[in-house]
């Protein structure tokens, strides 16, 4: 932004004043931009960084020269196999779950102004979980057809909320009320269903539940690649709708913005990416919540920030996995990780925040 | 509170054409429905010991509370099923509407529930612990571990929630809830995925059931919910003046901090309690308050009562249903709360602003 303030040749002392405030702020704006570029680059960084890491180290540690010549094509058969087959899909899987999340969680906390309206927290994964876990266990569904189950679920599970919470429009802590409402629900079938079934079924889909990047290869990477190509670019384009959004319903649509249906786009898109990351890897937990809450402590005053968003899910993510494979006695799932570094960072947030709950 | 939000006010109590202007019902009146929803709960235990997943004849019914004769079948199963199923059920429920009353209360927050502040999960979790570390399989030993968790839990979520400069808001106390049930959640699972036995036991104590325990633990956990009501019962004023805001409850001379606390001890000893006698169950602490207030208004010391009677109707309602929807199968009590405390629950949420607190 660089705005030369036109001023007078015989300044008045009110005039510099003028000029200077005018200068401030523009130093403000480009102080703003400058962060938000420097902590995405950061960011991005990070992920690259543990990308690699993850890739070269495991029961058998690589050098990562040899890592990169693998991935382009070099290395011998076991070493591809470690790498190729193994170790890549599982991180770049880790790296699409956690931009799905982070940036679903960071859109439902934009357009609902309430930071508790993550889509963990108002019954979206809950819903995927519902159906898929139904699917499984009761009519032993698996593979893509799973995949689709969790889904639809959350696309359902999202149009109820929406419908049940409308009355001449949404208000975000009514919908957060009803999502929460039908996450507990939902939830309740998934418990039931899992009494119901085989003590090793249940087993099975309670470490699902936990969010797992277990034994997961390229066939759960492709529909969950696909599926970001088509709704991140989507939810780009319906954010342009967030900006007037976050100046409260009437004031967005004074300035034109035809708030209902914004709205709605964005939701869609953002229910969306939340049911194909718990279609490829369980609900994982957390990360919708805390990724958009620290990425706006790390780019402060940029409203949304939702690549910061979207990279931090990823980090956190990778970071969990890595962890849960390799920095416990016992192999975790993912999710539980998530769960237990997120929680205290947000912990932590809240300790620290001066106010909470302006903005979401 | 933002400014949308107050807006977003406005515009629903105009709309609703001011039909939402806070009643002020007499005290005979709000006497007589306290009386009213007594018979009702009266009956629902009475339905309770007379409907079940068997079929038994309702002299066996009458002779199995009154005389029972143990080699009569049915007489057998009011006195040994039936009975401490129902009496769970009543301590359960009144525990878990007088805690969820109390937390909404102090929390300021029409979102506070013993499930969504973390405090089952505290108890789920400590009682999981002790299950698969310390090898306990009988209620009566890890009763304290429930106890313990939901104390600790309480206390940092509580801690959290009121650091920082304002605070407990009720905002930060819901993520700071919020953040710790998913956490105390996830740990659970880390231990009993480790761990197959546990878990078996785990998932079907997870659903909350009134059937899980005997009647020897109903003795043990009574004197703790007739202290953790006591302590509820009592705090209606404190509460009442609290929910005008903490700088006017001390221009008033209420010690907000004291008030807090005892608050908290009360919650603690209801939901521990709870969760040790029926496992962790959602919904009735946080749909039930919000039905009394529909009855009685804001005043504490008229919710109070109303949500300790109407809280154990919801729950034995809802085992009742769970026993006659899957013949001859049940459906715990836990599902069932969930599943049909959501309907009501969402038309609440719907049908009119929260009552402010």
């Amino acid at each position: 932004m660089s705005r030369t303030p036109v001023v007078a040749r015989n300044a008045t002392a009110d005039d510099e004043r003028l000029t200077d405030a005018v200068r401030q702020v523009s130093a403000v704006r480009g102080r703003g931009l400058r962060r938000s570029v420097l902590v995405g680059s950061g960011l991005f960084a990070a992920v690259v960084v543990v990308f690699g890491v993850s890739l070269s180290f495991g029961d058998m540690v690589m050098p990562l020269g040899k890592v990169v010549a693998t991935l382009f094509g070099g290395g011998d058969g076991g070493s591809r196999f470690v790498v190729l087959d193994l170790r890549l899909p599982r991180a770049l899987l880790a790296i699409l779950v956690g931009i799905a999340f982070g940036l679903s969680g960071a859109v439902f906390q934009t357009v609902l102004r309430n930071p508790l309206a993550s889509p963990d927290l108002i019954g979206i994964s809950a819903g995927a979980s519902a159906v898929a876990v139904t699917a499984a266990l009761l009519f032993q569904v698996s593979g893509l057809a799973l995949s689709a189950s969790a889904l639809t679920g959350s696309l359902v599970a999202g149009a109820a909320i929406y419908l049940l919470a409308w009355r001449q429009g949404t208000a975000g802590q009514r919908l957060v009320l009803v999502g929460i409402g039908v996450g507990m629900g939902l939830s309740s079938i998934v418990w039931y269903v899992m009494a119901r079934s085989e003590t090793t079924d249940a087993q099975e889909a309670f470490r699902w539940l936990a969010g797992s990047l277990n034994g997961r290869s390229w066939g759960q990477m492709w529909p969950l690649l696909i599926a970001l190509g088509l709704l991140v670019p989507l939810t780009v384009l319906a954010a342009h709708a967030l900006r007037p959004l976050q100046l409260g319903d009437d004031a967005a649509a004074g300035l034109g913005a035809q708030v209902e249906s914004g709205r709605l786009a964005l939701l869609a898109c953002a229910t969306a990416l939340a049911g194909v990351a718990t279609a490829a890897a369980g609900p994982v937990g957390f990360v919708a919540f805390v990724a958009a809450p620290i990425a706006r402590r790390l780019v402060p005053g940029r409203g949304a920030a939702l690549p910061q968003a979207a990279l931090t899910g990823a980090l956190i993510v990778l970071v969990a996995d890595f962890a849960a494979q390799h920095l416990f006695p016992v192999q975790l799932p993912v999710g539980v990780v998530t769960s237990i570094i997120g929680a205290p960072y947000l912990l932590l947030l809240l300790a620290r925040a001066n106010r909470v709950g302006s903005g979401g | 509170m933002s400014g949308s939000a107050f807006l977003e006010k406005g515009r629903e109590a105009s709309a609703d054409g001011g039909k939402e202007a806070r009643r002020k019902r007499s005290r005979p009146v709000l006497a007589l429905g306290l009386l009213a929803a007594l018979a009702v709960l009266f009956l629902t235990a009475v339905a309770s010991l007379a409907i079940g997943s068997g079929d038994v004849p309702f002299r066996d019914v009458v002779d199995g509370v009154l005389d029972p004769d143990t080699a009569v079948k049915g007489q057998l199963i009011v006195q040994e099923v039936r009975i401490p199923r129902t009496v769970a059920g009543l301590l359960a429920g009144a525990a878990l509407g007088l805690a969820g009353t109390v937390m909404q209360g102090v929390a300021r927050n029409p979102l506070a529930d013993p499930q969504l502040l973390g405090i089952n999960a505290g108890a789920s979790v400590a009682v999981v612990c002790s299950i698969t570390l310390l090898g306990f399989t009988v209620a009566t030993q890890f009763i304290w571990f429930g106890f313990l968790g939901a104390l600790l839990a309480a206390l940092l979520v509580y801690g959290v929630g009121s650091l920082g400069r304002e605070g407990a808001t009720p905002v930060k106390l819901a993520l700071a809830g919020a953040a710790t049930a998913a956490v105390l959640t996830s740990i659970t699972s880390a231990i009993l995925l480790q761990d197959r036995g546990s878990y078996d036991q785990f998932r079907f104590w997870q659903l909350g059931a009134l059937t899980a325990r005997g009647s020897e633990v109903l003795w043990q956990v009574s004197p703790f919910i007739l202290v953790g009501t006591v302590l509820a019962l009592a705090l209606g004023p404190q509460l009442n003046a609290l929910s005008l805001g903490d700088d006017l409850a001390r221009g008033l001379g209420q010690r907000v901090g004291a008030i807090r606390m005892v608050s908290a001890l009360a919650v603690v000893i209801l939901c521990g309690a709870a969760t040790v006698v029926a496992g962790p169950i959602g919904f009735v602490g946080l749909a039930v308050p919000h039905a009394a207030r529909l009855i009685t208004g804001p005043d504490y010391r008229w919710v109070l009562p109303y949500s300790m009677v109407l809280a154990p109707v919801m729950l034995l309602v809802a085992d009742i249903v769970g026993r006659v929807i899957a013949r001859p199968g049940e459906v715990q009590v836990g599902v069932v709360t969930a599943a049909i405390g959501c309907i009501p629950f969402i038309w609440l949420v719907r049908r009119r602003k929260l009552v402010e607190l």
